[in-house]
């Protein structure tokens, strides 16, 4: 009984942090065909910022979260318009040099990677610089729940409703707004939806933003139960990279797929065998998925409902 | 109304358009004949702009629009039916058809309603997904998208590849209907002789990247001075 609900705690809190380190990677990836490398250190940005807000400004913590999203998603509508879409630097090149000196980086798989690589660099290193190997941390808030002779950090179920309530939101926003349509129609088809009037480099741009902002929200809600260092991204990225490939192509639905997937094997392995063997389990688990569903998961049904409608 | 000067284009060094010269009075239906690989779509994606020429100068309604992006001729009032169709597979066929609004401000459902009017079936299968339509389906659909943003110059790429004959000559007709109803001037590419002969009051010959010919409505009548520009 006591274990069934350990298993389900972990499972809840493993599916809330794949979730949650994955979607932003994934939409920027899904519909800009752009690899964010620097997708760590943007969880970093929105973690530092939330936690300096809390200990330097004295902000409630409820509100230095958000501050941590928007600031994120404003450093990521810079990136996009300094290093992704070269629109700043253009801007600047075409009234000296008359002409473009960058090319956009949308859908170059190999050259986003290289150049983010870069910024991660940057990133983290400018934040060692300026802030030292690490910074006072916050403690967890809310204290435990106790069953038994367990007891399980409140916050972390709390961490759980909210990445749930976050993937709600997207799934609304791309699939129920206007704003949404336009964003899928990009995807689908770019230079259609570009002779139909949508003006793909702010839809781009605000994509970008969002993606962002999605990463430095993981961050700043994080922030309380991880360690404050100028690498904790790292911890992040395996099992966000991991969660976007098994997902596939379709966006929201892959990342809540394959969360729960991944999760549940995080969960079992790591309460069976601890937290090491949980990882390697999850990284087996991705191996096996990618050999027999090479498109991941919503790439698998997609192919399933094609070959359903061909048979009737 | 649209007028080319000169225009050529290339794909990154390919030059595929070598100074073309063409102009499309208002309330006219001119097509563009050519067998296959002589420049025909890159022309009409030159005219919307997706694709920005190497050098001479498109004008539209006086104003001269060579640098403009597509989004912004979009917003001038130039729809593109792409060849092939493009519609969003993955969007149900009225979500594709909202697509088309994206450049207005207001919701018009009086040309909901005269959509819905040429094209029943778009109406009956408004839920489903584009990607799951009849390649005639689809045809209609990217017409309807195209003209719920109430264009003045529809550009129309070979309205007949993929399509069965029978309803080809209904898409021919509903387009006649459409620059009558609607007074939409039309540009078409093609290649199928009878969608031309029925369609175009003038039409260019291209060969090899440019303009070699224009005909007009008498020589369109005479069905072996069009062959001799399509003949394989």
């Amino acid at each position: 009984m006591v274990n069934g609900i350990n298993l389900a705690l972990q499972f809840l809190d493993s599916f809330a942090f794949i979730v949650l380190a994955a979607a932003g990677l994934a939409i920027i990836f899904g519909i800009m065909g752009v690899i964010n490398l620097a997708h760590g250190e943007f969880i970093l940005i929105g973690a530092y910022t939330s936690t300096l807000s809390v200990t330097h400004l004295g902000i409630p913590l409820a509100v230095a979260i958000p501050i941590g999203g928007v600031v994120t998603a404003l450093f990521g509508i810079l990136t996009e318009r300094v290093i992704i879409s070269g629109a700043v630097p253009n801007y600047v090149s075409q009234r000296t040099l008359d002409r473009d000196i960058i090319e956009p980086l949308y859908d170059r798989l190999a050259d986003s990677m290289v150049a983010t690589f870069g910024l991660s660099l940057i990133l983290t290193q400018g934040t060692r610089i300026a802030f030292g190997n690490s910074i006072d941390g916050l403690s967890t808030p809310f204290g435990p729940i106790e069953y038994g002779a367990f007891s399980y950090s409140t916050y972390r179920i709390v961490l759980a409703a909210v990445s749930i309530g976050l993937l709600v939101a997207t799934y609304y926003l791309f699939t129920r707004t206007e704003f949404g349509m336009r964003a899928r129609a990009t995807i689908q088809d770019k230079e259609t939806a570009r002779a139909m009037g949508v003006d793909t480099e702010r839809m781009y741009m605000l994509t970008f933003g969002i993606g962002s902002g999605l990463a430095g929200l993981t961050g700043a809600l994080f922030a309380p139960v991880i360690t404050m260092r100028p690498t904790l991204g790292d911890q992040f990225l395996v099992e966000s990279f991991v969660a976007v490939v098994v997902g596939g192509p379709s966006v929201v639905l892959g990342t809540a797929l394959s969360g729960g997937v991944l999760g549940a094997i995080l969960a079992v392995f790591s309460n069976l065998y601890g937290t090491f063997i949980g990882r390697i389990a999850l990284l087996v688990a991705a191996l096996i998925a990618l050999r027999f569903l090479p498109d991941g998961i919503t790439g698998f049904i997609e192919q399933l409902r094609k070959r359903r409608q061909e048979s009737e | 109304m649209l007028e080319l000067d000169d225009v050529s284009a290339a794909y990154d060094t390919t030059p595929i358009l070598r100074d073309v010269d063409l102009s499309v009075e208002e309330g006219e239906i001119v097509g563009v004949m050519g067998k296959n690989g002589v420049g025909k779509t890159t022309l009409l994606k030159t005219v919307m702009g997706l694709l920005e020429p190497s050098e001479g100068t498109i004008s539209y309604d006086g104003t001269d629009v060579t640098t403009t992006s597509a989004d912004e001729r979009a917003r001038a009032g130039i729809g593109y039916i792409p060849q092939g169709r493009d519609v969003f597979p993955k969007l149900t066929v009225e979500q594709n058809i909202k697509m088309g609004e994206t450049i207005r401000s207001d919701s018009d459902e009086t040309l909901y309603d005269q959509i819905y009017d040429y094209f029943p079936v778009l109406e009956e299968r408004a839920s489903q997904e584009a990607g799951t339509l009849s390649g005639g389906q689809q045809q209609m659909l990217a017409i309807g998208r195209a003209l719920v943003s109430n264009p003045d110059l529809l550009l129309l790429d070979e309205p007949s590849e993929g399509v069965q004959p029978s309803i080809v000559d209904q898409i021919s007709q509903d387009m006649q209907t459409i620059n009558e109803d609607l007074g939409t001037t039309i540009l078409f590419v093609e290649q199928n002789l009878g969608v031309i002969r029925e369609m175009a009051d003038r039409c260019y010959a291209m060969e090899r990247g440019t303009v070699v010919d224009e005909l007009g409505p008498s020589t369109i009548a005479d069905e072996d001075a069009i062959a001799e520009y399509l003949a394989v």
